[in-house]
């Protein structure tokens, strides 16, 4: 990866934080701190990492993306426009009465969108349908999913976990969006969950630990994914809630309210000064 | 419909179409959640072990699985208990398969009371309501083996989320091979012109009977068989009103958001008449013979005909 390549990635990733503190600061209600979180990790496999199509979203040979933690919608419609899948504009009806933008994401109004999601914990699943699919028509599909460090307290994560490693779907990558916050506080007082990276691996993933703001670093795990036979792998991303907006940065109470305009002006002259 | 009627389970059919149906297509896939051998996907699993996937003891995973394959093109089956399928996966049913308007089939066996022996914890008297009240859900209950097939076929051939509730015990085979199902399509299994039971499952077959005893009472009963809860068919279920009077429905579940549900809501808003539901009366089941929990809930024919004789007589108030 070139340097050139890594800034170009840096201003994309800084574009999809602009339009995602807009489009929350418009609709009047959002989850900005998770989805600061994850641009990074977004922009890598977007601009990077998967092969898509934006003309052609059903192409059946391209790579699937799940969010998950669906709250994170806005970073994730943001990316979509930025790539063109949807028109940029579009991001302002945000959660309002009639917008395919939904204030979670709704596979049957956005184009991109690979699964509907919203309701914490479905996410891994539904990424071991589409392996197992690839799978069957021998496509060369791959299958990216991004989860929430608090969401893995959902049951169901780790009965989809078992189901990635009996599978062994090595054509499935998943990120795990280690910000240590959730809703009602710190992950650790909330309910604890230390060393995931120890975690994943006793359950049988192949598991990396990275900075999940780091772009090279999270197209190097990619790689490492794509290398690995014969079992899933898992990212460890330790990433910073509300990342790249400091009065937002690791504050739990960005988990899920806009900002005001003034709040968001500041945010965006902050943003746009790094671009 | 013949006098002496053989005697299958209709989840024995819903294997067996599984198996035809994989040899047609080969986008059906089959999910299973540590129960194939009860739920009968096993002879699906011999025949294409590629296709077929053992999810364990999750049935949430298997919904989530499941709508994964369907939204990459597959035609999944995911089959469990009726009573695990619709409660223990409500929710990834609704969020995926169901908000998504994702292909995924679910094949439930074991519903209602007739689980028998097991008692309440597996006793599906609740899917119904909960699998209803999914926008766009299809949700169908044959009536016998040969609709079981057909349904399992018209299910694959429908785009979008398709329940088919079938059941543990062998029940009689009142269709012929002739017989066509349609989604969306109930049919009058007997004509009659004093009052209509409107049954699906295996109170089909004992709604019959209950015509039988009626018929010697002097009492001419038509008899509905509503296979496909929903989307209801609306026109049969007003015209008997309009043309009988009177109606009876019956069902092996909850008489709560079930099928006699449906027909109240459809009868009171168009074509008021008096109606009483035949059901599990919102109470848990316990252990017992199927044939034992028939009675001990009041879900035979002679429930069935002393009911229709009371509503009769609502009639002529």
């Amino acid at each position: 990866m070139t340097k050139q390549e890594v800034r170009e990635l840096q201003c994309i990733a800084n574009r999809i934080r602009l339009n995602t503190i807009k489009s929350i600061t418009t609709a009047g209600s959002g989850h900005p701190g998770g989805s600061l979180s994850v641009v990074d990790i977004l922009a890598t496999l977007y601009f990077k990492v998967m092969k898509i199509d934006p003309k052609d979203h059903k192409w059946p040979d391209r790579d699937r993306f799940i969010m998950s933690k669906g709250h994170a919608a806005p970073a994730l419609y943001a990316a979509l426009a930025e790539a063109g899948f949807i028109p940029e504009d579009e991001l302002l009806t945000l959660r309002k009465l009639g917008s395919r933008l939904q204030g979670h994401p709704s596979m049957r109004h956005v184009p991109g969108i690979e699964m509907s999601t919203g309701s914490l914990g479905q996410g891994l699943s539904t990424a071991n349908g589409m392996a197992l699919a690839a799978r069957l028509d021998k496509k060369p599909t791959r299958v990216y999913v991004i989860l929430g460090d608090g969401e893995v307290q959902e049951g169901q994560i780790w009965e989809a976990s078992m189901t990635s490693v009996h599978q062994k779907l090595d054509n499935l990558m998943v990120f795990l969006d280690y910000n240590r916050l959730q809703i009602d506080g710190n992950v650790e007082d909330v309910k604890s969950f230390t060393e995931p990276a120890a975690r994943w691996r006793a359950f049988g993933w192949h598991v990396l630990e990275i900075d999940g703001h780091d772009i090279p670093a999270i197209y190097s795990a990619c790689e490492k994914a794509r290398a690995t036979k014969g079992k899933p792998t898992l990212a460890v991303a330790h990433t910073v809630k509300g990342k790249g907006v400091s009065f937002m940065e690791n504050v739990v109470d960005w988990h899920g309210k806009a900002p005001s305009q003034e709040q968001a002006k500041i945010a965006i002259s902050r943003i746009e000064a790094s671009l | 419909m013949t006098h002496t009627p053989q005697m299958v389970p209709t989840r024995a059919a819903y294997g067996k179409a599984l198996i035809e149906l994989g040899r047609l297509n080969p986008d059906i896939v089959v999910l299973d959640a540590d129960l194939s051998k009860s739920t009968r996907t096993d002879g699906f699993a011999r025949e294409f072990p590629e296709r077929f996937f053992q999810m364990g003891v999750a049935e949430a995973d298997m919904m989530g699985t499941a709508a994964g394959l369907a939204a990459s093109g597959k035609i999944p089956f995911a089959s469990s208990f009726a009573i695990f399928a619709s409660g223990r996966a409500f929710d990834q049913v609704r969020q995926t398969a169901g908000y998504g308007r994702l292909n995924v089939k679910i094949g439930a066996s074991h519903g209602g009371i007739t689980v028998g022996e097991d008692g309440a914890s597996h006793q599906s008297i609740e899917d119904l309501t909960l699998m209803r009240v999914i926008p766009g859900m299809t949700v169908i209950v044959p009536a016998d083996a040969v609709e079981t097939h057909q349904a399992v076929f018209a299910a694959a051939d429908h785009e979008g989320p398709v329940y088919i509730r079938t059941g543990r015990s062998p029940v009689p085979v009142l269709f012929k091979e002739s017989y066509n199902f349609k989604i969306g399509e109930a049919i009058v299994v007997r004509d009659g012109k004093d009052i209509t039971i409107i049954a699906c499952g295996i109170m089909v077959s004992e709604s019959l009977k209950a015509a039988e005893i009626l018929a010697e009472k002097g009492i001419s009963a038509r008899v509905i068989n509503m296979a496909t809860i929903k989307p209801i068919h609306t026109d049969i279920i007003i015209k008997a009103a309009e043309e009988t009077g009177a109606i009876v429905t019956a069902e092996e579940h909850s008489i709560i958001g079930g099928l006699g549900s449906a027909v109240c809501e459809t009868v009171s808003e168009i074509c008021p008449v008096p109606v009483k539901r035949i059901g599990v009366c919102d109470v848990f089941g316990q252990s017992g013979k199927p044939d034992e929990l028939m009675k001990a809930y009041s879900l035979t024919a002679d429930d069935i005909a002393r009911t229709a004789l009371e509503v009769i007589k609502r009639k002529e108030m």
